[in-house]
């Protein structure tokens, strides 16, 4: 499953991610990719480390009496234990799942047209989540790019004219890139977006049409 | 102050694990205890209140001793975590979706060797660390502290690892390899 993915987290964005920095909505998107990718998680796992070396350099004394305190804390806490392995998954990896409360059935989907549809996920300011549903052959709505846009394809597949994106691929596009991606043929395509631009998409719905269903 | 070969911290943890062992976990508490404050208070908080989210952190780090894996994280690494994660707590800023926690590969016996390997390799990413310029290791400390916006880390083309020496490059190689020998 994970050999087929080609798109992977930029350096920047995983350090970022690792460092806890980002806004909710690409935590979502990371979170999501990194569950289908053990290319990533590695390399998470080093960022990571990275940042506990970071942690090693930064010394401070604490009052007296710290050790006493936190041994009184814990005499109150229950040990957490291992978490059971989770069953097989199905499209929507644990982190989305969660914020959906199931799979693609459990989406409140909003048509846009052409057979177009979206859901747009609650996470806290900063950037905004939202899963895309285009039926095989549409071109993927685009809006154009302000800021950095993350896509995570889960389902199907779609193209442009440079490359193809399947289950697991993560495109990360900024503000240059003007493209008209097209789901393939075959299996309608879901996709999980977030971007940290305002979204121009469901404002004026007639004249957003146009430059949206542009092919 | 950096990750010198003195201590085996994973040993501690593991007497924590398995045995509650208070005496370790008062070692670990004199050594990593501090370091969490600091790395709050560098973050931004107050100084009372990154104590007492120290003291938190560390009674997580009892609390939650089963999960750790030797093979997959050094005690410095988890602890980094947990701050990490106590500190989004605290902000706020956003909650934060934790990749399926899958195993990564078929279950095996555990390995002390790619347990040490990992701690070497992590010990050998805390020496670049420490032997880097000055100034790119500030740029690395303020992305970890949560000083640069995402904002100013996307103005900065290619920053930080793009500024960031080969030797440390080099080193979060090795430890990713590490995690991928891990995987079985
Ligand atoms: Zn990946």
């Amino acid at each position: 499953m994970t050999t087929t993915i080609r798109h992977h987290i930029s350096d920047r964005l995983l350090m970022a991610y690792a460092a806890g920095t980002l806004p909710e909505a690409f935590n979502l998107v990371l979170a999501t990719h990194l569950s289908l990718c053990d290319d990533c998680r590695a390399r998470l796992g080093a960022y990571e480390a990275l940042g506990g070396q970071v942690l090693e350099r930064s010394d401070m004394a604490m009052a007296e009496g710290g050790l006493a305190a936190c041994m009184a804390r814990i005499e109150g806490l229950a040990p957490v234990a291992r978490p059971q392995p989770r069953p097989a998954r199905g499209v929507f990896p644990a982190p989305l799942a969660e914020y959906v409360g199931g799979g693609p059935d459990k989406v409140k989907w909003r048509p846009l047209g052409m057979g177009v549809r979206q859901a747009i996920l609650p996470t806290s300011r900063g950037a905004t989540a939202r899963l895309l549903y285009i039926p095989a052959g549409q071109a993927v709505p685009d809006h154009g790019h302000r800021g950095t846009e993350l896509t995570l394809v889960l389902q199907g597949a779609f193209a442009d004219s440079t490359d193809r994106f399947g289950r697991g691929d993560l495109e990360i596009a900024d503000e240059d890139l003007e493209h008209t991606p097209i789901a393939e043929a075959g299996e309608d395509c879901i996709c999980l977006a977030a971007t940290d631009a305002p979204l121009r998409f469901n404002a004026l719905i007639p004249r957003l049409l146009q430059p949206v269903f542009r092919i | 102050m950096t990750a010198e070969a003195g201590e085996d911290w994973t040993a501690h943890l593991l007497a924590v694990r398995d045995r509650q062992d208070r005496v370790a976990f008062a070692a670990l508490f004199q050594h990593f205890a501090p370091r969490v404050k600091g790395f709050l208070v560098k973050s931004g908080t107050s100084p009372a209140l990154a104590e007492e989210c120290a003291q938190d952190v560390m009674a997580t780090l009892w609390q939650k001793a089963q999960l750790f894996d030797p093979e997959r994280a050094s005690v410095a690494t988890w602890v980094f975590t947990i701050a990490r994660n106590r500190r989004i707590d605290m902000a706020r800023r956003a909650a934060r979706p934790e990749p399926e926690d899958l195993p990564w590969g078929p279950e095996a016996e555990p390995d002390q060797h790619a347990a040490l390997e990992l701690a070497q390799e992590t010990a050998l990413l805390g020496d670049a660390l420490a032997r880097l310029p000055q100034a790119q290791r500030a740029l690395i400390e303020k992305a970890f502290y949560g000083d640069l916006s995402h904002s100013e880390i996307s103005e900065q083309t290619g920053l930080p690892m793009g500024t960031v020496k080969s030797r440390i490059r080099l080193a979060l190689d090795k430890l990713r390899q590490s995690f991928e020998g891990a995987r079985g």
